[in-house]
């Protein structure tokens, strides 16, 4: 079967949700988000350290989508927004989940998957290692990105980071990354 | 040269460049999509700066968040920093962090690490 944008979102979106959205990520979004998620920590009482995690996680997410997703997808018949990205905060539990979604071309699988594999296998001295040689070796690029933004997510939390590429029409696949906190 | 003041934004921090104290402070949060933008004004005026510093540049960095984008940023700020320092001239770093904020704490220690410039790693208790 092949995978349909609204089966998947409808699928993330179950259980306790604290925010949900599928659409443009755009520089206000990301603004509008962090503002509407401070607010809901902060009327839970949220623990200021476990706040601060998420926060961080979230701004880092959702720029990593901001940076990294195309304007338009070719191929795809879907009507969807100019740079597509899907977004669920939850929780499960004493955990939240942070997911992200967006469409990749599949030449651009490989190096995810293995960057992904890499950051899960280190441990926390190893992962503070790496964050600080691509600190300090790696320009920053046009898009603002350092290639930073997994590293420094994984830093934060104790979980591995959960991933999969479901595939839309053999050039493109749907990109989801979960992350625990 | 003149001293820089930039107030703070929900994306950006306040910044307090004071040529004539030799004092820097950079507050608030820093999580810009595109940091160079913001930062590179203030790269450029520690260039200046180093031409003719104080005796002691004392730099205080709050941060309540900041994104990998601008740690980037930070570190070239700091690198400028770290040449004055190379120059005999003397440079102290205040890098606060509120009490609960491991990942704050570690974030300062990175730049420590990296940076030859002493640092003071100053605890905020409520």
């Amino acid at each position: 079967m092949s995978f349909n944008i609204t089966n998947y979102y409808n699928e993330i979106s179950k259980g306790d949700v604290i925010l949900a959205y599928k659409g443009s990520i755009t520089s206000d979004l990301i603004n509008d988000i962090l503002e509407s998620v401070e607010k809901k920590l902060d009327a839970a009482n949220e623990a200021s350290k476990t706040k601060k995690k998420l926060y961080n996680i979230l701004i880092e997410s959702l720029q990593n989508l901001y940076h990294h997703i195309e304007e338009k997808h070719e191929g795809i018949e879907e009507e969807l927004d100019p740079k597509f990205g899907v977004l669920v905060v939850k929780r499960e539990g004493d955990i939240y989940n942070v997911t992200t979604g967006n469409f990749i071309n599949s030449s651009r699988i490989k190096f995810l998957k293995e960057k992904i594999e890499k950051i899960n296998s280190l441990t926390k001295d190893e992962l503070k290692d790496m964050y600080k040689f691509i600190l300090n070796h790696q320009k920053l690029s046009a898009k603002g990105g350092g290639g930073l933004g997994l590293v420094d997510i994984a830093r934060k939390t104790e979980y591995d980071l959960e991933y999969a590429f479901y595939n839309y029409n053999g050039n493109y696949y749907f990109f989801n990354l979960t992350i625990k906190i | 040269m003149k001293p820089i003041y930039i107030e703070g934004t929900a994306k950006t921090p306040m910044v307090k460049y004071d040529n004539e104290n030799g004092t820097i402070e950079i507050k608030g949060r820093s999580i810009p999509e595109n940091s160079i933008e913001f930062y590179k004004p203030l790269v450029d005026w520690l260039d200046d700066y180093a031409g003719s510093p104080k005796e002691l540049t004392k730099v205080d960095v709050h941060l309540e968040y900041f994104n990998t984008s601008s740690s980037k940023c930070i570190l070239d700020v700091f690198k400028k920093l770290e040449a004055i320092h190379k120059n005999k001239h003397e440079v102290l770093i205040n890098w606060f962090y509120e009490e609960d904020d491991e990942d704050m704490l570690e974030a300062g220690e990175d730049y420590e690490s990296i940076i030859r410039v002493p640092f003071r790693m100053i605890e905020i208790v409520d």
